[in-house]
């Protein structure tokens, strides 16, 4: 494409088959505790 | 849905329910203004018409690239794929506990969201005998699950230290039996960071978080002693020790809290980098209205250009070749979590729950003394599902800001106990927070195109 770069394609809908295991950690989205905010989370079987 | 952004000559254009992130030229971005779900086959004159200082031709070939990424599922794309009622993990296993093992702490920062670590509730420590069983709380209720995450929390664990040991030994002695994986973290202050603490969290902890705030003024103003002094001189040469001697594979964070007092906050971020810590996170104060150093809405636009000076420092310290990572700008474009995942960010209430020194269960850190959200015990195992079932019942889809916020596949749908704390509903999302979360997403995003094209 001349105009448009595709930075990410769409990946979201191919998880929605696989998704929800539940193995993955925990996650907090609070300001006052650093465990772990889920758009940084990796996916337990994407290791 | 999509959202449209501009940063420092760069267009974006987010495809929300896909999940597609499109970095766009002048001419393709204003005609990405123009058009909605209902795009038609061939560019419309009007569009055309409309954006006459471009050439023609060129407008017809952007909207052409535009509808091609439409029919590729990667711009409007629907949400239909996500069974919400499909995914609401109703009985779900519990499988992370925060243990409060100190009700008790050795600083008294002045915005602890814990009463300078009581909680409300009375100095205490918690028992080894109730932290275990607390793990067989959580291994009684982790079904399936493999993996079990156990965070060490207070007020300050390194005050229960023989507890924080002994957990560990007790978790590990039931691992092969029970067919699970613990994963330790730690939140400490530091101040009783020996060399024994510092060589035993290396070798057990996941993860450990250390408490910093920045500059050693901003620090001290609100990160105390208990006679009165500053933490700062103490604290950071024993954190540093702590991070140089441990295997770089295991994660750590330099954590700090800005406030309204210091929203020059970018400075204190790179002054932790300077001090040596390279994964950090500064993050907003959780504060009364009121309190004198709490945040508000007059304080947004000085943070947002807060976090775009930032941006700019973080991509200057990768050209000289001194990155450092900030904790709320990272995001996995590629290898994130499933949509599943994604319609919660907490697990608070149902996999995820907060227990006190005397072993009372709470959904989460922040509930703790909060009566009415108090869940059970684990001195006799008894776990309130109503509760359990009302946490695990709510997602982006039935809070009703987030159904329309276009962060919502990042952001998950913040945090209940800012919601209830600042409005009085788990479920009424408290908007200051998502202004500042939908702006980190916006440097986030734009840090990963600037990366990448770096590296091209
Ligand atoms: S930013 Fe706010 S409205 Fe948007 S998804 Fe997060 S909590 Fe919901
Ligand atoms: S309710 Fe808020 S503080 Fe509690 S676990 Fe969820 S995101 Fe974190």
């Amino acid at each position: 494409m001349k105009h448009v770069s595709t930075l990410t394609s769409a990946t979201l809908k191919q998880t929605a088959a696989h998704g929800g295991c539940g193995e993955c950690q925990t996650s907090c989205q609070s300001a006052c505790k650093t465990s772990c905010t889920v758009a940084n989370q990796k996916c337990e079987h994407a290791k | 849905m999509i959202h449209r952004y501009q940063k420092n000559g760069l267009n974006f254009v987010l495809d929300v329910n896909s999940g597609a992130v499109h970095v766009l030229d002048d001419i393709s971005y204003a005609v990405s203004g123009l058009i909605d779900e209902n795009m038609a086959d061939t560019c419309p004159q009007q569009i055309v018409d409309e954006l006459s200082q471009y050439p023609a031709e060129e407008v017809r070939e952007a909207y052409d690239e535009l509808l091609e990424l439409k029919k590729a599922g990667q711009l409007f794309a629907e949400d239909d794929y996500i069974d919400v009622s499909k995914y609401i993990p109703v009985g779900a296993p519990v499988k992370a506990l925060c243990l409060h093992v100190a009700h008790d702490c050795n600083l008294r920062c002045k915005y602890c969201f814990a009463s300078t670590g009581d909680f409300g509730q009375g100095r205490k420590i918690m028992p080894p005998e109730i932290a275990q069983k607390a793990i067989d709380f959580v291994i009684a209720r982790s079904g399936k699950r493999h993996n079990i995450e156990v965070d060490f929390f207070g007020g300050e664990p390194l005050m229960a230290w023989d507890t924080v040991v002994q957990t560990v030994d007790y978790a590990r002695s039931l691992e092969e039996k029970f067919n699970k994986k613990f994963r330790f973290t730690i939140t400490t202050n530091g101040l009783l960071l020996d060399e024994d603490k510092r060589a035993y969290i290396n070798e057990n902890m996941d993860n450990v978080v250390l408490s910093l705030d920045g500059r050693p003024s901003v620090n001290d103003e609100f990160r105390k002693t208990v006679s009165g002094t500053g933490s700062y001189d103490v604290i950071v040469p024993k954190f540093k020790a702590l991070v140089d001697a441990r295997d770089p594979q295991k994660d750590y964070y330099a954590r700090g809290t800005f406030t309204s007092h210091n929203l020059d906050f970018a400075d204190d971020v790179v002054h932790i980098a300077d001090a040596g810590f390279d994964r950090l996170s500064v993050e907003p104060v959780t504060a009364d209205p009121g309190c004198g150093y709490d945040l508000t809405e007059a304080d947004l636009p000085k943070i947002e250009a807060e976090y775009d000076r930032l941006t700019e420092i973080m991509l200057e310290r990768r050209k000289a070749g001194k990155p450092f990572s900030f904790f709320h700008f990272m995001v996995d474009l590629d290898q994130g979590p499933c949509v599943v995942k994604r319609l919660r960010g907490c697990g608070a209430g149902y996999e995820y729950v907060a227990v006190t020194p005397d072993g009372d269960i709470y959904p989460c850190h922040q509930f703790v003394g909060k009566d009415e959200f108090k869940q059970g015990s684990v001195l006799d195992q008894s776990f309130d599902m109503e509760i359990a079932t009302k946490f695990a019942g709510m997602n982006i889809y039935t809070r009703p800001k987030c159904q329309k916020c276009w962060a919502k596949f990042y952001c998950s749908g913040g945090c209940s106990a800012a919601n209830y704390n600042m409005n009085h509903d788990m479920n009424d999302s408290y908007d200051l927070g998502c202004e500042m979360e939908r702006k980190r997403l916006e440097c986030a995003i734009y840090l990963k195109a600037a990366e990448k094209i770096c590296a091209d």
